[in-house]
């Protein structure tokens, strides 16, 4: 059982919708670093660099990967890690925007809060998220949303991008068993 | 990956796994603040009954690198050097609660015996087991190569020197086929082990045969105690033979790299300019080995046990 909560254009619209509310929220770009927690916020991180420098120049993007700061790490097997890559700027003083595809329980944003403390200290830090499917642990909300989705624990959504997935789709599926 | 004992255990994927996360290591502690949180609590004990103090050193510095607390054991000036047994030993590491324990041991095998007689729950890494393996070193070995040359499938190392006591030969011999290279092996008739022929490479007595063929060639140590029981005739003979000066390394590629596991005898095995030259990684080889070696401790105790032994 499965339903598609956004199409290709719908995501689309909403990376588009949510680049000009950092914009606005931000009064420009000047002080932004986009940072994608891996793997489908790195592509959703660079489509909103490539958008915002359409009108304001290039604003500097890069991956965090937060797996290093997990809190969940002794409940599953090692993971391989995936690239984290800090734009030469920095983040000291900016304002990072960190860039997830789904929002839920907030404890990937937890360790990604916790990872930025290694790397510097930011003037602030935005969370733009293409789906907030509720349920959060943590008193964590999000800055920008793409789409709020009312989901049940035993649904999951699956976020695919192009870049990782061949295609730009959400769907929601329900778990089997 | 439950333990580390051997290269020659590691799949493909596997060594590929472990350079891969060590190049993110690279990454994560490029910045001011080197540390991660992700082995906080965990205890790691590293267990020396020979004394190798940059090996010990760039354990401590790994693990401590991700927050976990290290306990330094080595023989001297503790029970080990009282004739205390490997047994008991680890039965009082056991008790102490370690979560991994690094050892280095004079005796071929005495870490697998410690990750298998049922003595200790905690992983083991094989930090060279007396002439039989040292697996780190392989890696930081291929992880240093694959930085200069790229991935490692049919390129040529050319690994020269004592073979016969050489515990970082096996391992570089077996990890780097697995990779794909194409390792030769040279050095006198006197100093290749027995059963050389079984290894997954070549073997060579004429170092300047194979100098025009290396993308990358390991200078090995010749230890002291070697040079005077008659493996060779001289020092000085060993050096024109088998030493590695600014003559040969002409005749090397524009491309190849020049690497030593260390301590360098310089003027044996290799010259002081070609130890100093810009083609040799030597130093960087120690920094890797930090990479390398948090990558390992990672990887055996970043996930949880119970999981991955069920799967």
């Amino acid at each position: 059982m499965s339903r598609v909560l956004m199409s290709s254009a719908d995501v689309g619209r909403a990376v588009t919708r949510v680049g000009y509310e950092i914009l606005e929220r931000n009064k420009g770009a000047e002080t932004i670093v986009l940072l994608g927690i891996p793997r489908r916020g790195v592509p959703l991180a660079r489509r909103l660099a490539a958008q915002l420098a359409r009108t304001e120049g290039a604003v500097p993007v890069g991956s965090l990967d937060v797996t290093m700061y997990r809190d969940d790490l002794r409940l599953r097997p090692a993971r391989a890690l995936e690239p984290t890559e800090i734009p030469p700027e920095g983040i000291d003083g900016r304002t990072v925007v960190l860039v997830d595809d789904v929002l839920y329980s907030g404890r990937t944003v937890k360790s990604a809060l916790t990872a930025l403390d290694d790397i510097g200290r930011p003037a602030a830090v935005q969370l733009a998220v293409l789906v907030d499917r509720g349920h959060r642990e943590l008193p964590i909300r999000p800055d920008y949303v793409g789409k709020n989705v009312p989901t049940s624990h035993d649904e999951s959504v699956r976020v695919l991008l192009t870049e990782t997935d061949g295609c730009d789709e959400v769907v929601l599926a329900r778990q089997e068993g | 990956m439950q333990h580390l004992l051997c290269a020659a255990d590691l799949s493909r994927d596997e060594a590929t796994l472990v350079l891969d996360t060590a190049e993110e290591m690279a990454r994560l502690t490029d910045r001011a603040i080197k540390k991660l949180p992700t082995l906080r609590g965990r205890t790691v004990v590293n267990l020396f009954f020979e004394d190798s103090t940059r090996t010990r050193t760039s354990f401590e510095l790994a693990a401590k690198r991700l927050s976990a607390d290290v306990i330094n054991f080595s023989a001297k000036g503790s029970s080990l050097s009282k004739g205390e047994s490997l047994k008991d030993t680890a039965l009082t590491l056991e008790a102490m609660g370690a979560d991994a324990i690094v050892v280095r041991h004079s005796a071929s095998g005495a870490a697998h015996r410690l990750a298998t007689a049922g003595w200790v729950s905690a992983r083991v890494v094989n930090a060279g087991d007396g002439t039989h393996e040292h697996p780190t070193q392989a890696l930081l070995d291929a992880f240093t190569m694959r930085r200069h040359l790229g991935e490692l499938d049919g390129r040529s190392v050319v690994i020269v020197g004592d073979v016969l006591h050489s515990r970082v030969a096996r391992s570089n011999v077996h990890l780097l086929a697995r990779l794909g290279a194409r390792v030769t092996l040279v050095g006198p008739p006197t100093l290749m082990p027995v059963g050389v022929e079984t290894w997954p490479c070549a073997v060579s007595y004429d170092l300047d045969a194979h100098l025009d063929e290396a993308d990358a060639i390991t200078m090995l140590r010749v230890q002291a105690e070697r040079m005077t029981s008659g493996y060779f005739p001289s020092a000085r003979e060993y050096a024109r033979r088998y030493g590695l000066d600014s003559g040969r390394l002409a005749g090397l590629p524009d491309h190849a790299i020049v690497l030593h596991p260390g301590p360098m005898n310089r003027g044996m095995e290799i010259t002081a300019d070609v130890a100093d030259c810009d083609r040799s990684v030597i130093v960087e080889q120690v920094g890797n080995g930090v990479l390398v070696r948090m990558a390992v401790l990672y990887l055996l105790l970043g996930g949880q046990r119970d999981v991955e032994e069920e799967r």
